[in-house]
């Protein structure tokens, strides 16, 4: 029996992130100075980690309910209130996921049918797209510019538009770029949205690390919350990353599909995590505003930092990562990120990645703590200084 | 709430005043101006590098004193507590609750340095009651930082 030819030629098509090597070397090598992680560099708060020890020590750990404690539900509810004004019903518009992933996972899956369209902003977090071709629909990329902050505009959604479209997804804040999309900007999203049958997929995971302003979710909009599956979790905002959880919020009908598939794959979002984040939600404010300040504080260090060493950086006000162009250097990004690797052995990634208008541009996380941050940055310029003088 | 340029100094106190300035969302003026008032005021009392004695070629000893003392009328601890202070060879001086009164921190070259310090420099002084001398072996932390070598980060180089 041939095993290659048994295989899902679906999943077999499935481009393999072209970048795999890269990523193998750059995780490999030693005594790299990384800024290439996509998680946060703090600890889980006490807290929370205290409340799963103690639920374990209890010896609670059975099945939840499908779709997750509802005293984590509660809280859930509670906390969309608080934040974004969103009123849900703890009964049957909230599904507790395992982490924002799948609950991206369900709601695609729970609105296409063979052919749908799903427009993707680009460059953005890569699983949408494979995802969307696994469902028998089809991905359609929006290339999102540096010129418009890396947002959406409502010209480039419309003309992307056709009677096959299902699903817009919204990835902001956005990893890569840093990108926001601000209450003013969603309004021209949603001007659009309304005439059209849309979902509109809103992936806010890095939703409270917002740094000019609060977060304004495109749900919270007049007529928007009916057509929009919110999906945000834990793992960012808690730094909660391996404890798997994250949740999605939406209409009755769609929760209730979505809560079926789940079922079936899953059973129930980890519960020992679902315990804990029961505390996250209610009690820890605090370290959420803490964590902001300090990702903050290092954002602007690092944007001055590239602007300084002569790589274009566009101010990002979202998640915890900036986006610098490379093209002066006169490197691929690809190019560019090697050469930075093997010969000052800093690890950042290739802007493509991402989908292909991340071309000219690497993405660089700034999880990392101050005095790891100056140390890469003063290898960058090394590297940058270093090419000029090369060059004639 | 602390100043966030104080904390800010407090993780790193080489940071440039243009990187503050950026970090802190203002200009370098500013932050030159509120660190002049803060070491005018006495707020910041100083800049010292954190050492890892053990990384240096040097005789070093350190003792953590336990000083039972009678306070003065009218003064209380503050006037032995402010001599002791004096001395070149004392590292720092807290007063305590509990069990003992002063806490000093002695370093020298040799152990014999430091019990030569105690008990003929310490014990013998006005108000002393008595001396409990530890010696320290070693330092896992200081002042917030890890004083071993810290383990590679576990979430690997590179993640999307």
């Amino acid at each position: 029996m041939d095993l290659e030819n048994m295989l899902s030629q679906r999943t077999v098509s499935l481009k393999p992130s072209g970048i795999r090597k890269f990523f193998d070397i750059a995780n490999e090598m030693e005594g790299v100075i990384a800024l290439g992680v996509g998680e946060p560099d703090f600890k889980t708060p006490y807290s929370v980690r205290r409340a799963g020890i103690e639920n374990l020590q209890h010896g609670q750990t059975r099945y939840s309910a499908n779709a997750g404690l509802m005293e984590l539900r509660r809280a859930i509810c509670d906390y969309m209130l608080r934040k974004f004004n969103l009123s849900y019903d703890k009964k049957t518009e909230v599904l507790v996921t395992v982490g924002g992933s799948e609950a991206i996972d369900l709601a695609i899956r729970a609105f296409l049918n063979p052919g749908d369209e799903v427009l993707i902003p680009e460059p953005c977090f890569v699983c949408y797209a494979p995802i969307v071709t696994l469902t028998s629909g089809v991905p359609v990329a929006i290339p999102t510019h540096e010129k418009d902050h890396f947002r959406l505009t409502p010209e480039q959604l419309e003309a992307a538009i056709t009677p096959k479209t299902k699903m817009l997804v919204l990835p902001y804040p956005n990893n890569p770029t840093g990108a926001v999309m601000r209450r003013e900007h969603l309004e021209a999203i949603a001007e659009v949205l309304r005439r059209h049958d849309i979902i509109v997929l809103s992936d806010e995971i890095y939703a409270e690390l917002t740094y000019n302003g609060r977060h304004c979710s495109i749900a919270e909009l007049p007529d928007m919350k009916e057509r929009t599956i919110v999906v945000n979790g834990f793992s960012k905002t808690f730094a909660m990353t391996g404890w798997r959880l994250g949740f999605a919020a939406g209409p009755a009908a769609a929760i209730k599909q979505m809560t079926k598939i789940h079922q079936y794959a899953i059973m129930c979002a980890p519960t020992t995590s679902q315990y804990a984040a029961i505390e996250a939600l209610d009690h820890c404010e605090e370290n959420i505003c803490q964590m902001r300040e300090e990702y903050n504080s290092r954002r602007r260090f690092v944007v001055d930092g590239f602007n300084k060493m002569g790589l274009h950086t566009f101010e990002p006000e979202g998640a915890f990562y900036v986006f610098p162009c490379i093209r002066s250097t006169g490197l691929s990004s690809e190019k560019f990120c090697e050469e930075l690797l093997y010969s000052k052995k800093v690890a950042v990634v290739p802007g493509n990645a991402f989908g292909d208008s991340g071309e000219g541009f690497i993405r660089v996380s700034y999880s990392y703590s101050v005095q790891h941050l100056k140390t890469a940055l003063q290898r960058i310029a090394e590297f940058i200084e270093e090419r000029k003088e090369n060059q004639p | 709430m602390m100043d966030r340029l104080l904390e800010l100094l407090n993780t790193d106190a080489r940071m440039s005043t243009e990187a503050l300035a950026v970090m802190l969302d203002t200009t370098e003026e500013d932050v030159k101006n509120r660190i002049a008032r803060y070491e005018a005021d006495g707020v910041i009392r100083g800049y010292k590098p954190l050492l890892d004695y053990e990384k240096i070629d040097t005789q070093y000893v350190e003792a953590l004193i336990e000083l039972r003392v009678t306070p003065k009328k009218d003064f209380g601890f503050e006037e032995i507590a402010q001599k002791i202070s004096r001395y070149q060879e004392v590292d720092s001086v807290y007063l305590m609750s509990g069990g003992y009164d002063l806490h000093v921190r002695v370093v020298g070259k040799t152990f014999k340095d430091v019990a030569m310090f105690v008990a003929q420099r310490l014990a013998i002084l006005d108000g002393v009651v008595s001396t409990a001398t530890h010696f320290v072996l070693s330092h896992y932390k200081d002042q917030g930082v890890l004083m071993t070598d810290m383990p590679g980060d576990e979430r690997g180089n590179i993640s999307l």
